[in-house]
């Protein structure tokens, strides 16, 4: 190992150019840096760092990468009408599902880092983490038939207006990834809206639509699984009759609870094998992360907690209002539907973007349940509202932080 | 109790709510009248109603903060009855928050007299004094221990004397020829200087205060705000004394204080003396701890126990939890160990600047107890960890301790040393998979599973260091009713409105140590906090 690191430390580039700034950031990635404390102030220091931190919210979201791969090539095949159970045709969906799922991920990499690169390189600082999680949460929010070009600009957008332009990770406004997600729906509505999106390898989501494979299925896969003997990819396999490929929330804003469940089960829902954007579908899986989370003390309990229970509030007053058929769904059965875990484990709780006070963070999570409700189960246009809602909050937090301090100021000047 | 009150339905809650309710009716008639679904009006509505909503919960928790800023502290007033039937009344606050850093190398409990041949003041150890004090005795002139060596030209009146009898050795300077160390060779038997004390129960509050300016009892104080030197005028609201460390690998303060309990006596009827307020003792409450009936049996004080995680002996937090300095409050506090030094001033009528001084750390050969006196040589005291030159030998505990090398003196308001390895090294994939186990707050490490788990210490950071990412984490370690994050950031943004409200004023160096020991993005908190209060006091 010593004689690895110096060969490294031999081949380290001249410092502010580029190529150093990569080699610092690759380098510090392998190595933990040999710094030691100053003369004056702490002589030890707490192990965790910013790369522990943000690699431990990556590995929390493995498992939604894990099923989202399945999901992609699960709902395709629910679509063909083949392999409809759970592990028929399992290597048919998770190959199918990474040739949907790695292009979108290593694209957002190959983005949001070089982006990333440049600035560190042009600021003369180090790299810094925050792209780690923003990276690795973005496709996991995407639609799984978003064309490459439009997650390209969505991310450079993000990671430049939303982070760069404020300075780098820890001093952004907005979630960078929900800022992607966002730039996506404002910029291209048709792409990430209505039920045209949800199911991966059509051209139209119409019964009798061809299927849209290209060489990876026909050749790589094909061939591979011929080997094996395996099932195989079908060019010639269509959409059956029937199929709209619409969420359970484009169907509960159509026709209420009961529209849902004569195309879903509740398990179904509960489990994940559910049209939607790639990460979002599996419930317990997410609980799993937020496990992790909240065991590991990243996530923010209070966050997580009092955004769940805005939440439960504020659907529990629509069930009163019932003046919709979407406000009638049983309050419950709201929490089977759409983004709400993914978006109040994963993203609310970013500290950066979040209430920076301890009970703050109540006030936070708890507009985020009750205005995200609002959103989904109001607004016409798309029937979904975690992205706003947390954005909207992002924006708000400062003010909210702002008023917490203030009355800790006005209490400390009144005693005196 | 009065605050609960506050909490019941604020006037402010009653009319947004009944707001709320009114356009919350209005949308529910639109909808029944048949204003479609994609209408503007509705999401104007819908606006509107959002910010009300945030307006509301924001005025409920205004009040409600008040609340959760008071949870994590009990206090508690036990009521015992001794043998004669007299009652006494002890007051017990108990703290959460913090966190105690559990090390190996603690100091067994032996005392080793060590008497080093060189001994030092150093003026930087006094905030607020220039940089460049008036140098006293000639250099090879014979000196008897309280002999004045340097004052300060801002308080010309106050006398910096000499812990030690010997020959004035000379100066040594630092950067921008700031005088860092006056350096006394020390004589094999210390002959002291007679002070002529004035009597502690008659002489009038002006001669003791001259007396002890005059005679090195100045410095032995530190006031508050700004821990300096106290100013010329003015006597303190109150004084306080902790009588017990809570910092990693502290000692025991029974063994410092080395039965000099009559001293300590002396020294509080002078405390008596110097304020009109209360002289307030923090005793250690925590558990299994059995103080010394001695120290329980002096008088003249208000004793409060308290019980906790580290920073529960900071003087500052306790002075936070008995009764909090204010705007424009000035308190003192002083060290038991310079409490005795000032007690023997008048009992002994010498100024004594005997300490007893404990070495620990994993890096120390034999940890222990040392007598010595104040400013000794560590180069001696501890010479063969001194010249290892990979190790770190830390004047004071490793949270708020400072690195000695070229100045190798004790400080002079620290009665440890502590000596730990250097961690000037690399680890592949440190910050993934740690080689190592080190203390750490972070839950992402199994160490919280193992409570009482004892830790080897380096000075690696662990990191590099970043912007303000994390939050909670400092709330979590320093039992102060404050934002600190926050004050940290006003500090930073030298805004004087927002460091005073959230109370700078309260806090020095060492309270916050834990703060920059767990903070993720390895900010230099301590300094920062120095840099606020130096600036308030400029400002002052």
């Amino acid at each position: 190992m010593n004689k690895l690191l110096k060969f490294i430390k031999e081949n380290e580039p001249k410092k502010g150019t580029l190529a150093h700034t990569l080699y610092d950031g690759f380098f510090t990635f392998l190595f933990a840096p040999n710094e030691t404390t100053t003369p004056a102030g702490v002589q030890i220091r707490d192990r965790i760092d910013l790369k522990r931190t943000m690699v431990i919210v990556v590995l929390a979201l493995q498992l939604c990468y894990l099923f989202g791969t399945y999901n992609i090539g699960h709902q395709h095949f629910v679509a063909l009408g083949m392999h409809t159970g759970f592990l028929e045709g399992f290597h048919l969906k998770l190959a199918y599902g990474l040739t949907k799922l790695l292009p979108l991920f290593i694209w957002t990499h190959v983005v949001g880092l070089g982006v990333e690169f440049y600035f560190a390189w042009r600021k003369g600082h180090s790299i810094e983490e925050g792209f780690l999680v923003s990276g690795a949460l973005i496709p996991l929010i995407m639609p799984p038939d978003l064309p490459i070009w439009i997650l390209c600009l969505a991310v450079a957008f993000a990671v430049f207006m939303g982070k760069e332009a404020f300075g780098g990770t820890g001093k952004n406004i907005w979630n960078v990834a929900l800022l992607a997600r966002a730039f996506v729906f404002f910029a291209y509505p048709t792409t990430i809206a209505g039920d045209q999106v949800w199911i991966a390898g059509f051209e139209q989501i119409l019964p009798g639509a061809q299927v849209d494979y290209g060489w990876w299925q026909t050749s790589f896969f094909n061939t591979l699984f011929g080997w094996f003997g395996w099932a195989q990819f079908d060019p010639s396999a269509s959409i059956i009759d029937g199929f709209t490929g619409a969420t359970p929330m484009a169907l509960a804003f159509e026709g209420g609870w009961e529209r849902v469940t004569e195309v879903y089960s509740s398990s179904q829902m509960f489990w994940g094998t559910i049209p939607g954007s790639i990460g979002e579908t599996s419930k317990p899986l997410i609980i799993i992360g937020a496990l992790v989370l909240l065991v590991t003390k990243i996530g923010s309990w209070r966050i997580m907690l009092s955004g769940l229970v805005g939440a439960v509030v504020m659907s529990m007053l629509f069930n009163l209002w019932g003046a919709t058929e979407f406000m009638n769904v049983p309050w419950q059965d709201q929490f089977l539907m759409g983004s709400f875990w993914f978006a109040i484990v994963f993203m609310a709780t970013d500290p950066v973007t979040a209430s920076g006070t301890n009970f703050g963070k109540f006030i936070y999570g708890f507009l985020i349940g009750m205005i995200g409700m609002i959103i989904r189960i109001i607004n016409p246009a798309y029937p979904e509202g975690w992205m706003l809602a947390i954005l909207f909050m992002n924006t708000m937090a400062p003010l909210i932080d702002h008023y917490i301090i203030e009355s800790n100021m006005k209490k400390r000047l009144k005693s005196a | 109790m009065s605050m609960n009150k506050k909490l019941l339905f604020p006037k402010s809650l009653i009319v947004s709510g009944m707001t709320i309710f009114f356009l919350l009716t209005s949308i529910h008639a639109g909808y029944s009248q048949g204003i479609n679904d994609g209408d503007m009006l509705t999401i104007g509505i819908l606006l509107i109603l959002g910010v009300l909503v945030i307006g509301v919960v924001v005025i409920a928790s205004s009040n409600a903060v008040y609340a959760t800023a008071m949870s994590g502290k009990k206090v508690r007033q036990i009521v015992e009855e001794n043998e004669d039937g007299e009652e006494t009344t002890i007051n017990h606050i108990e703290i959460k928050k913090g966190m105690d850093i559990l090390l190996k190398g603690e100091s067994e409990e032996n005392i080793e007299d060590i008497h080093t041949s060189r001994y030092a003041l150093q003026p930087i150890n006094y905030h607020d004094i220039l940089p460049i004090p008036k140098i006293v005795p000639e250099d090879g002139s014979e000196l008897l221990a309280g002999d004045p060596l340097f004052f300060d030209k801002k308080h010309p009146d106050v006398f910096f004397v000499s812990p030690v009898s010997g020959e004035m050795a000379g100066i040594v300077r630092g950067p921008k020829r700031a005088i860092h160390q006056v350096v006394v060779l020390a004589d094999r038997d210390i002959k002291f200087r007679k002070l002529n004390s004035p009597d502690v129960e008659t002489a009038d509050r002006a001669t003791i205060r001259e007396f002890l300016k005059k005679n090195g009892g100045w410095p032995l104080f530190r006031q508050r705000p700004y821990n300096i030197l106290p100013d010329s005028e003015g006597d303190p609201r109150d004084i306080f004394i902790s009588t017990f460390n809570s910092a990693p690998l502290s000692g025991n303060m029974e063994v410092k204080i080395d039965g000099r309990y009559e001293a300590m006596q002396k020294g509080i009827d002078v405390l008596n003396r110097l304020t009109d307020g209360k002289v307030y003792m923090g005793m250690d409450g925590r558990q299994g701890v059995e103080l010394p009936a001695e120290l329980v049996g002096l008088t003249g004080v208000e004793k409060h126990y308290f019980s906790g995680p580290h920073p529960i002996g900071n003087v500052g937090i306790q002075i936070h939890h008995i009764a909090p300095i204010k705007k424009g409050d000035i308190v003192w506090t002083i060290g038991v160990q310079e409490l005795i030094t000032l007690g023997n001033m008048f009992l002994l009528d010498r100024y004594d600047a005997r300490r007893v001084v404990n070495v620990a750390g994993n890096g120390a050969e034999s940890p222990r107890y040392v007598r010595t006196y104040a400013g000794a040589d560590l180069s001696e005291m501890v010479s063969t960890e001194f010249e290892d030159s990979s190790l770190r030998v830390i004047s004071g505990n490793v949270l708020t301790g400072q690195k000695k090398d070229e100045n190798p003196f004790l400080n002079f308001y620290d009665d440890q040393v502590t000596i730990i390895p250097e961690g000037d090294h690399y680890e592949m994939f440190g910050w993934l998979i740690p080689q190592t186990m080190r203390p750490s707050a972070s839950h992402t490490f199994p160490n919280f599973l193992f409570k009482g788990m004892k830790f080897n210490v380096d000075t690696n950071t662990h990191g590099e260091r970043r912007a303000f990412v994390m939050t909670g984490q400092y709330e979590e370690v320093l039992p102060v009713d404050t934002h600190p994050m926050h004050l940290f950031k006003a500090i930073l943004a030298q805004d004087i409105d927002r460091m005073e409200g959230l109370g700078i004023y309260e806090l020095v160096e060492e309270d916050v140590a834990l703060c920059e020991f767990v903070c993720t993005s390895k900010q230099p908190i301590q300094s920062i906090l120095r840099g606020g209060l130096d600036f308030m006091h400029l400002e002052a």
